[in-house]
């Protein structure tokens, strides 16, 4: 029998405050960039056009960019994408724009403006995305509010099936998780698209899930395994989870590694995010979620079985001050 | 019925025939217009039934809305549903293979049209009004006339910018001084020499054109110059009452100059496009270009035959969406039914597709395109191969992994992980869910986290196995204890996907419905699936005292 990670008796609660460290050494810069720069929002979420072109003859950025604002489409962004021959041209709507709603103008000026600079027909359109500024403000509310109705519905799913502390609990790990995917994003610039936000909700997800695996171990611990304190049920269910962890998000890593790799220029995004977020989702399970788990029981211990343990155990009492 | 091993097997193999008979190749029929002889056919493709987003077959995407700049809806839900009506008719006619036209919230209409080859003209043909007027143009010179009066308007206009619309008063501040940089003295003390609106304007004959009544030129170039000033408040109130400006639909050469020519008209149309019954795309036989002839209805005719008997000798505009469509012909006898739009210098295949917008009707209110994507056929395919790539390689890894790692059990996790494809595909098919770029990528992610509810229950399996229980009792406790863990994050993560579909467009809905479809199915293979597949084991090997896990 070939086996990783069992029987391990690693002090996760222990060395919380370093978690806490490492979190806040990711947290504090990554908001201030976040703050600074703020987010590369994609022409679907700002309005604006975006026009991917394969060129049959070399493609002279400055000469195309020059073309464009003479057809009245300056500051846009020429990208060169995946291939050598592939490109992407960017233009967000400039507030001065009459009837930013009506798309059709800004895509014959980036039309005419390739037209002139490449020559027609010297390129192929492989795909024309126009956004007017409404559907996409609809759209960034539209996301906002899914992640937030995500967040409440699974909270109360999470206090029927466990109870509110633990439902607390695993939302923190996960806003930290979500948060510090957003951070990651600002971070490599990426471009927040539909895909990319669809990302950021498996990515939430993915790390309920890991706290749950590991909550679901701590709820059945404190039911059979009589272990003298919480602290010790916390260590002993990640440890015990531990070799179910590094499998599932081995081979989870490994396909959105394929992805990243095979899955071409537009779906590369999406993976880079999930890849990033596995990790944290394991962080914050082992780290973030039980430390929050044992927090909220020392400061609201629950009435009935679980706490004349943990209010009676001395080890308990000890354990609050040092942590 | 779950109890006993042969129950179990029938059922996991329905469920493997359900899903490859949702998937078996089969005929479909796909109805579109023959790019030759434009006569709609039926051609049968043999085809797997999974439906392919936009993004992965190509196709476009348009979300529109009621333009409301030029007139104004009455009742803008009416308009929008009216408008829909018309689309629908249009795109049938027009022959996309499953085109999907709805309303999205309640002022907009989302059109998606896949395999589409010219998007530029379905997008036309959608956006198109079609809102077609015949009109009597001017015999009086009114516009002549007026001429002076307009420009002394614009100069008040430019002059007192505050009394003048606010919007737009820069522009003809800005002519006035374009103006005054030639003629300073002039301007300065108020006279009117020459006018704005007067030197842009001119009567045919002295371009050296001979014009019809109601007729004149004003350079391309300044066209859009003209068009904007003409719209101005001031101006507008400063036109003769029963007069109608109206532009020609292309410019016109005269000499070397470029003409585009606009056109005095009647206030009162003769008859409009509601009375249309039929139009048909067709050749003249005298100038061998394409035309439109039309047919109206009965009190369609009669407003015709008054219209154009009260007017023989003068000349009749006809108007498409605004434009005046080719030269105004001279009424030479009273029309009733029947009539004719000549489309000089344009294609044959714009004359059918203005017929077919006649056709179908014209649109309330014109709409505009908030919202488009488009996709060209073969970056889809190229996804396709990308995402199919990338699917196999990460499955292979997977296996890999799960082999090496569970041996015997590790190939029944493998199994499960294959029908668990196939369910998730199957699944698909019968939804008849559209399978989109970040669905595909969806799958491909899931197939690393299918294999999630094994991992959970064999680690479970080891650790009772650690404890020292038998290899029954410890696939029994392994698979009871894991049941808890896999549900919960299961329903978890269903939650979080049926939000996504909830706010997604087209990609990411597809993403949520694999998602989801995934979750259901890599569940159901664990839990019922691969714990038959032990109970098969441990029926061939009853007195097995080590587990190859």
């Amino acid at each position: 029998m070939r086996r990783v990670f069992t029987n391990t008796k690693i002090d996760f609660i222990g060395v919380r405050r370093y978690a806490y460290i490492f979190t806040a050494i990711w947290f504090v810069p990554g908001l201030i960039l976040l703050l600074i720069r703020g987010l590369n929002y994609s022409i679907e979420f700002t309005g604006g056009t975006l026009v991917q072109i394969a060129s049959q003859v070399p493609v002279d950025v400055s000469k195309l960019r020059s073309a464009l604002d003479h057809e009245g489409v300056p500051g846009a962004e020429i990208q060169s994408f995946g291939a050598d021959s592939e490109y992407v041209v960017r233009a967000r709507l400039s507030k001065e724009a009459p009837d930013q709603d009506n798309t059709d103008a800004t895509v014959s000026a980036v039309r005419k403006a390739l037209d002139s600079s490449l020559g027609e027909g010297k390129y192929t359109i492989g795909r024309t995305e126009a956004v007017g500024p409404k559907v996409g403000g609809e759209l960034r509310q539209k996301a906002l509010t899914a992640i937030l109705l995500a967040f409440g519905a699974i909270l109360i799913y999470l206090a029927v099936r466990f109870e509110w502390r633990f439902g607390l609990s695993s939302i923190l790990a996960t806003a930290h998780d979500v948060l510090g995917t957003v951070i990651f994003i600002s971070v490599l610039h990426l471009e927040v698209s539909l895909v990319v936000v669809g990302a950021v909700l498996s990515v939430l997800g993915l790390s309920l899930n890991e706290t749950i695996i590991i909550f679901d171990r701590v709820r059945e611990n404190e039911r059979h395994r009589r272990y003298p304190d919480l602290r010790t049920t916390l260590n002993r269910s990640i440890n015990e989870t531990l070799p179910r962890t590094v499998l599932t998000h081995g081979t989870a890593l490994a396909t959105m590694m394929t992805l990243a790799i095979f899955g071409g220029e537009v779906i590369r995004p999406f993976a880079l995010v999930m890849f990033f977020g596995v990790f944290t989702g394991i962080f914050s399970s082992m780290f973030i979620a039980p430390a929050v788990l044992l927090y909220i029981r020392r400061r609201w211990p629950p009435v009935g079985a679980a706490a004349p343990r943990s209010t009676r155990a001395p080890a308990g009492r000890a354990a609050q001050p040092v942590g | 019925m779950f109890d006993s091993i042969r129950s179990r097997v029938i059922i996991i193999a329905l469920l493997i025939i359900g899903s490859i008979v949702a998937l078996i190749p089969r005929n479909t029929t796909i109805r579109e217009r023959d790019v030759n002889t434009g006569v709609m056919r039926d051609t049968t493709v043999r085809r797997v039934p999974l439906k392919l987003g936009l993004d992965l077959q190509g196709g476009m995407h348009l979300g529109l809305e009621l333009d409301q700049s030029s007139r104004v809806s009455a009742d803008p839900s009416r308009d929008l549903d009216l408008a829909l009506t018309v689309l629908r008719k249009r795109i049938d006619e027009f022959g996309v293979t499953e085109p999907l036209i709805q309303k999205q919230g309640d002022d907009r209409i989302i059109v998606e049209l896949a395999g589409i080859t010219d998007p530029a003209r379905a997008k036309a043909i959608v956006q198109r009004s079609a809102f077609l007027e015949f009109r009597i143009t001017d015999r009086s010179e009114a516009l002549e006339k007026a001429l002076p009066a307009l420009d002394r308007a614009l100069l008040r206009a430019g002059v007192k910018p505050a009394a003048g619309a606010p919007t737009q008063p820069s522009a003809v501040t800005q002519l006035l001084q374009g103006d005054t940089s030639k003629k300073t003295a002039a301007t300065d003390t108020g006279v009117v020499v020459g006018g704005v609106l007067s030197s842009l304007i001119q009567s045919g004959a002295q371009a050296g054109y001979s014009p019809v009544p109601g007729e004149y030129l004003v350079k391309e170039t300044a066209f859009p110059r003209v068009d904007s000033l003409l719209h101005l408040p001031e101006v507008l109130s400063a036109l003769p009452r029963n007069l109608v400006l109206r532009w020609a639909s292309s410019p016109t050469s005269v000499g070397a100059e470029s003409y585009r020519l606009l056109y005095s008209l009647e206030d009162r149309a003769i008859v409009t496009g509601q009375n249309l019954v039929d139009a048909k795309e067709e050749i003249d036989p005298l100038t061998s270009g394409p035309i439109v002839t039309f047919e109206l209805d009965r009190t369609g005719a009669r407003k015709f035959g008054d219209g154009t008997g009260r007017n023989i000798g003068n000349y009749m505009a006809i108007l498409l969406d605004d434009r005046v469509q080719g030269r105004p012909p001279v009424i030479q006898s009273r029309i009733d039914r029947r009539g004719q739009i000549t489309l000089t210098g344009r294609t044959f295949q714009e004359a059918r597709d203005l017929a077919l917008t006649l056709r179908a009707g014209a649109l309330p209110i014109p709409l505009k395109v908030v919202d488009y994507r488009q996709v060209g056929a073969s970056l889809g395919q190229d996804s396709i191969r990308k995402g199919i790539t990338a699917g196999v390689v990460g499955s292979i890894i997977v296996i890999l992994i799960m082999i090496g790692y569970y041996r015997v059990a590790g190939i029944l996790a493998v199994f499960a992980l294959a029908i668990y494809i196939l369910f998730t595909l199957g699944g698909l098919a019968s939804l008849d869910a559209t399978l989109t770029l970040p669905g595909l990528a969806g799958i491909v992610v899931s197939i690393g986290l299918a294999v999630d509810a094994n991992v959970l229950i064999f680690e479970r399996i080891r650790e009772e196995l650690a404890l020292g229980k038998t290899v029954r009792l410890a696939i029994d406790e392994g698979f009871k204890r894991a049941w808890n863990a896999i549900v919960d994050s299961n329903v978890c993560a269903i939650v979080t996907a049926l939000l996504l579909y909830q706010f997604g467009t087209g990609p990411v809905k597809g993403f949520a419905v694999t998602l989801t479809l995934g979750t259901l199915a890599s569940m159901v293979t664990a839990i019922f699936v691969t714990r038959t597949f032990f109970m098969i084991w441990l029926e061939r090997r009853p007195n097995m005292t080590t587990l190859s896990i």
